[in-house]
């Protein structure tokens, strides 16, 4: 109990330093995913495209991710140095298989049927894309949207053994200071922020669902 | 108008799907390709809209080498509809139908009252319709989108496989029904890949039955069923079938050209010999053009020997076309039933026994009596 409300006084009492790590938190994620995006929806087009690039395409962002993230901070820590950029490059990698992924199997699963029938009454290849199957891949890249930021809002906690910055300052003060307050203050609005992605995303996950695959 | 000569088509696997395939489809006509699953109806039909390229042989469409043509303009000049349907499902109907005008850059107004015509046309009223979501409608309201998407760039040739064949036999006979009627009113080339014998006969200006890559018969319902090549086209047709057909013959088949007539200018007597020669008590009248009048009869003409031959003539019995139905003259009350051609020449009359012999055929064959 004591410890409750030792918690909650320290985090209002640091609630300014606490907000504004959250903030640097959210935008190393958002920066991330969205490079993740811009890279990985072309890429996993190009998967579910040219069939023989697939597994070459997909082998690979499942490797990046296969990667413990202490490690991967590392090497990247030797290219790009420290700082939020490599935090940033860092969370891009993790984001990437489940953005590709999930591009890749909502092209593949459109109905043939349906890319048939727009092929047949003369759409051409680039308008089949983004009319018709883009459009109806999205419900699966919002899934795969939503895993990736939980993903990323976890793994941005050790940004600060590389020199970032984020919520991890927190945690990982309180771990090297054995304060168990500062660690939980760092842990708690990480989490409740990766919950909260979870939810939001859940949300508009379904509603492109309902948008685009409006056929079941 | 679109041939094939001699095409072939084989698989990137080896796999000879089309042999030697010699094909006219004439412009304005229902054309059905028929046959068993795997005999190469929808290859066929894809070599058309150039979803499939054809190995060798000649594809023409008015002429033109269809290699020639664009493919993607070649298509939008043709309608499409498959048997999933493939409708848009995050498109709403208007933006389903208006999909190939919207492609084509027609202005909006045009292309909105295009779309409202063509709901209407397939009784789905505009303004219930517009805005809903495929799914919001039955299988046989969807098939009718796809059925109009396919028309509403207005194509000269439709491209249509096995339609229908996922719907409920209801649904099914109603879309059958208003594609011919549809096809009567807006006059299109169609070509419609079915593996149902009784939707092909039911549509068809041409029926196409194919076998192994290979087309087996062409021709008319009519000459299908009363004519078919071979076994495998009378078992693919049915026996059910081919004896519904065998049905009656038309009128043709019983004209006894022998039966005496006479022109209208001669005598009352000239008139009564000839009846009593041939010992008939009616007779056909015409005119100096050989064209049907009417009858006389033999009891009229010796009551009014005096009278001329114009003013007995019985004009109320009327005669039949040589392509009519037998049937007609069964079902009425007439004892003669002379016979003419298109342009009311005489041909002859209806010989009574022969048919009478072919009714009691009939008779046995239904009771299952063989004789
Ligand atoms: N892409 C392909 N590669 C190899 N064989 C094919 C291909 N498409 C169809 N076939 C074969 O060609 C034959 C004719 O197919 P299809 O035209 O689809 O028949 P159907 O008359 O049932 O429409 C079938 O035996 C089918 O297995
Ligand atoms: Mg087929």
């Amino acid at each position: 109990m004591e410890f409750i409300t030792d918690l909650l006084q320290y985090m209002s009492n640091n609630s300014s330093m606490l907000i504004s790590l959250t903030i640097e938190h959210i935008v190393m994620v958002i920066q991330a995913i969205g490079l993740a995006l811009i890279v990985g929806i072309p890429l996993g087009i190009l998967a579910a495209k040219v069939e023989k690039l697939a597994p070459v395409i997909l082998s690979l962002v499942n490797i990046l991710q296969l990667i413990p993230s202490l490690a991967m901070l590392a090497i990247l820590l030797l290219y790009f140095g420290l700082g939020n950029e490599t935090v940033v490059i860092g969370l891009f990698f993790y984001s990437l298989l489940p953005i590709v992924r999930n591009t890749y199997v909502g092209i593949k699963e459109v109905d043939p049927g349906v890319s048939e029938a727009g092929k047949g009454i003369g759409m051409t290849q680039l308008q089949l894309l983004l009319k018709v199957q883009f459009p109806l891949s999205i419900p699966f890249l919002m899934a795969g949207l939503r895993v990736a930021f939980v993903i990323a809002v976890a793994v941005a906690t050790i940004a600060p053994y590389i020199g970032g910055g984020g919520l991890g300052r927190e945690i990982v003060g309180g771990i090297n200071a054995q304060n168990d307050i500062r660690l939980i203050a760092g842990a708690v609005p990480a989490a409740l922020l990766a919950l909260l992605a979870d939810f939001i995303l859940g949300i508009v996950e379904k509603r492109t669902k309902r948008r685009f695959r409006s056929v079941s | 108008m679109i041939q094939l000569k001699n095409v072939n088509k084989v698989y990137e696997d080896g796999f000879h799907a089309l042999k030697n395939i010699n094909l006219t489809f004439e412009e304005g006509k229902l054309n059905v390709l028929i046959g068993p699953s795997g005999c190469g109806k929808t290859t066929t039909m894809k070599l058309l809209n150039r979803l499939i390229d054809y190995t060798d042989g000649e594809l023409t469409i008015d002429g033109k080498l269809i290699s020639e043509i664009n493919p993607i303009e070649l298509r939008r000049q043709m309608g499409y509809v498959i048997q999933s349907i493939g409708l848009f499902p995050h498109m709403s109907i208007y933006d389903n139908v208006a999909t190939v005008p919207k492609l084509l850059k027609w202005d909006k107004e045009k292309t909105r009252k295009k779309v409202d015509e063509l709901l209407k046309m397939v009784d789905l009223d505009p303004d219930t319709y517009r805005d809903r979501f495929p799914h919001e409608l039955s299988g046989g309201q969807q098939q009718r989108i796809g059925v109009i998407r396919a028309l509403a760039a207005e194509p000269n040739i439709i491209l249509m496989d096995e339609p229908f064949s996922a719907l409920d036999p209801i649904s099914r006979e109603q879309l059958q029904d208003e594609l011919v009627r549809l096809q009567k009113e807006i006059n299109k080339t169609i070509i419609f890949v079915t593996h149902d014998m009784d939707e092909a006969i039911k549509i068809a200006d041409q029926i196409i039955l194919m076998r192994d890559g290979e087309v087996v018969q062409k021709g008319s319902p009519y000459e299908l069923l009363t004519n078919p090549v071979n076994q495998f086209v009378e078992d693919f047709i049915g026996e059910d079938r081919l004896r519904q057909a065998r049905g009656l013959p038309p009128m043709t088949a019983f004209v006894d050209e022998g039966y005496p007539s006479i022109n209208v200018k001669y005598s009352m007597e000239e008139a009564i010999t000839v009846m009593v020669e041939a010992r008939k008590d009616q007779l056909p009248i015409v005119d100096c053009d050989n064209k049907y009048l009417g009858i006389l009869s033999l009891y009229d003409a010796v009551k009014n020997r005096e009278a001329t031959i114009d003013s007995l003539v019985d004009e109320s019995v009327i005669a039949y076309r040589e392509t009519a139905e037998v049937e007609k003259f069964v079902a009425s009350k007439e004892t003669i039933a002379p016979i003419v051609h298109e342009d009311t020449t005489f041909i002859g009359v209806l010989d009574q026994d022969q048919l009478l012999n072919v009714l009691h055929e009939q008779v046995d064959q239904k009771s299952g009596v063989t004789s």
